[in-house]
């Protein structure tokens, strides 16, 4: 399984960090079934969030090592830029702050996003990468062509030491193919244009495809903005790692070509969108709204845009958050006229794993099919799921603002 | 009991038989080693000191760095039989070992996934060299 570099990186020619970092490499690579592995040209790491004293003291047995190939670092549990936001115990921070020094110190880049793909390095198509965090794995997969397994905490960071992945998964041709079709041409034009579409749909494509690499069919376009809204929400209510749509995503297949296999299809309806859209999002007559989050996944310079279009110049009278990439914000550098109509603005974190909201504040509205998720898990705080408009609306006149006639 | 190691080490106790797989990450308490998803058929649960059988492992890869953090703090389990290999708890069980070897957890896939839900308590040997 191993060649004769793999070797002598295993038996420590390397250095002890290195050795550990192969051991975990062909660790993975054993209980995948993986014959050999394979090189790859880029790495993404997440496991520099917080998760515990052992993240730690994995993150610390590595110093000395350095990375063997351009590697970029996901979200933390701190905003270096915006400190103040950050409401965890002291203890806790420093910690999470030895973890991403312990990261940079092996020449990661400090990024901290969960869409390194936006501002910092695209992979090519083809190319084999070993990227962590569920979103941007599917983006990568699905959106660049470039070829990642499902990696997270540990081997992450192993293979952007060694430069090597197991050549298993999403790596190989023979697991990128459809094995389920989404049909969503009965669903209205007007309908299939709005983000919060992508997202829903996401929730649908991901709950419904179990193991397998869907293909959707019957959407006419797509910004990769929804794109990527619609990756983050699939890995979220499953495991899907690569997605096609046909005629738009670099691997589809043609429409022809399904047509001429016999894979389960499901059509999607606005039944099954609506049934969806319900089951991530709280009863909105539940209690007062107290916050509104956008950005999970990271906003791009776009939806930054657009958010400050939808305001209109209104400032918010609820807490509105918005989360991106401190390399995005830069480029954009309008953040100026969001602060002054009292949005916040949080970057190298994300509001969903990060305690930064005051837990008795009320419920929260998100356009994050994920954070609506995976926040009341991780924060405590109760989701309603809603479109950037209707997260702008309620924001600016501090009540729960839906309008249900969109989904149609 | 016949089982092919992920991650080999000696590990023996009752087993807890989880009727449905189970993502670690928002799944377990590291602190209290509690099944703590509301929705898994053995919420409530302790994973302390018990050979879990599990038909398969879910959801985030995060559940790697929890089920490592389970060990560490000495809430993890004995060991973990699995009908099916998973990538992200042998990780963790990997990892873990690397990082407490006084610690060790094997993970495991049995070859008879049924006879394991029956066995009540399971004895896991590593292989003979």
């Amino acid at each position: 399984m191993l060649d004769d570099d793999d070797r002598a990186m295993l038996h420590g020619q390397a250095g002890p960090q290195v050795a550990l970092a192969m051991r975990i490499v062909s660790g993975l690579a054993r209980a995948s079934g993986a014959r050999r592995l394979l090189d790859i040209s880029a790495a993404h790491i997440d496991g520099c969030l917080y998760n515990g004293q052992a993240s730690l003291d994995f993150a610390k047995r590595l110093a000395g090592a350095r990375v063997r190939v351009p590697t970029t670092l996901n979200v933390s549990s701190l905003d270096l830029l915006h400190p103040d936001l950050i409401r965890s115990d002291p203890e806790t921070q420093g910690r999470a702050r030895q973890l991403m020094d312990a990261y940079t110190a092996i020449g990661a880049r400090p990024t901290w996003t969960c869409a390194p793909y936006q501002e910092l390095t695209r992979p090519a198509f083809g190319d084999h990468i070993a990227w962590a965090e569920s979103s941007a794995i599917v983006f990568a997969n699905s959106v660049l062509g470039a070829r990642t397994g499902r990696y997270g905490d540990f081997i992450d960071a192993a293979a952007a030491i060694t430069g090597r992945a197991p050549a298993a998964g999403l790596h190989l041709d023979e697991n990128r193919r459809t094995g389920i079709i989404f049909d969503v041409s009965s669903l209205s034009t007007g309908l299939k244009r709005r983000d919060a579409f992508f997202a829903v749909l996401g929730l649908v494509v991901g709950a419904r495809s179990g193991g397998l690499v869907p293909a959707i069919v019957g959407v006419e376009t797509a910004t990769e903005d929804q794109l990527k809204i619609l990756g983050a929400a699939a890995a979220s209510a499953g495991s899907v790692g690569l997605f096609h749509m046909v005629g738009i995503t670099p691997e589809a297949p043609t429409a022809s070509q399904l047509t001429a296999c016999t894979l389960p299809q499901i059509m999607v309806t606005t039944d099954l969108l609506s049934a969806a859209r319900q089951r991530i999002s709280a009863d909105a007559g539940a209690g007062h709204l107290g916050s509104v989050h956008l950005g999970t996944p990271h906003y791009s310079a776009n939806q930054l845009d657009h958010l400050l279009d939808t305001l209109g110049g209104r400032a918010v009278r609820l807490s509105l958050y918005v989360s991106t990439g401190r390399d995005v914000l830069k480029t954009w550098g309008r953040d100026d006229e969001l602060a002054a109509l009292g949005v916040t603005i949080v970057t190298d974190t994300c509001t969903y794993v990060t305690s930064i909201t005051p837990i008795d504040s009320g419920m929260a509205m998100t356009d994050s099919a994920k954070w609506a998720y995976y926040a009341p898990g991780n924060i405590g705080l109760q989701a309603v799921f809603g479109s950037v408009e209707e997260c702008v609306e309620s924001a600016v006149t501090g009540h729960l603002v839906k309008r249900d006639d969109q989904w149609t | 009991m016949d089982v092919t190691f992920l991650v080999a080490g000696s590990g023996s106790g009752p087993t807890l038989v989880l009727d449905e797989p189970l993502s670690f990450w928002g799944g377990v308490d590291p602190a209290s080693g509690m099944i703590i998803d509301r929705a898994h058929p053995q919420a409530g649960s302790t994973i302390t000191g018990h050979i879990m059988v599990m038909p398969a492992g879910r959801g985030s890869s995060s559940s790697s760095s929890v089920l490592a953090e389970c060990i560490r703090a000495g809430t993890g389990p004995a060991g973990i039989v699995l009908g099916e290999a998973d990538p992200i708890l042998a990780l963790g069980a990997l990892v873990a070992a690397e990082l407490y070897p006084d610690r060790i957890c094997p993970v495991a896939v049995a070859d008879d996934y049924e006879a394991a839900t029956m066995a009540g308590t399971i004895d896991l040997v590593p292989p003979a060299g």
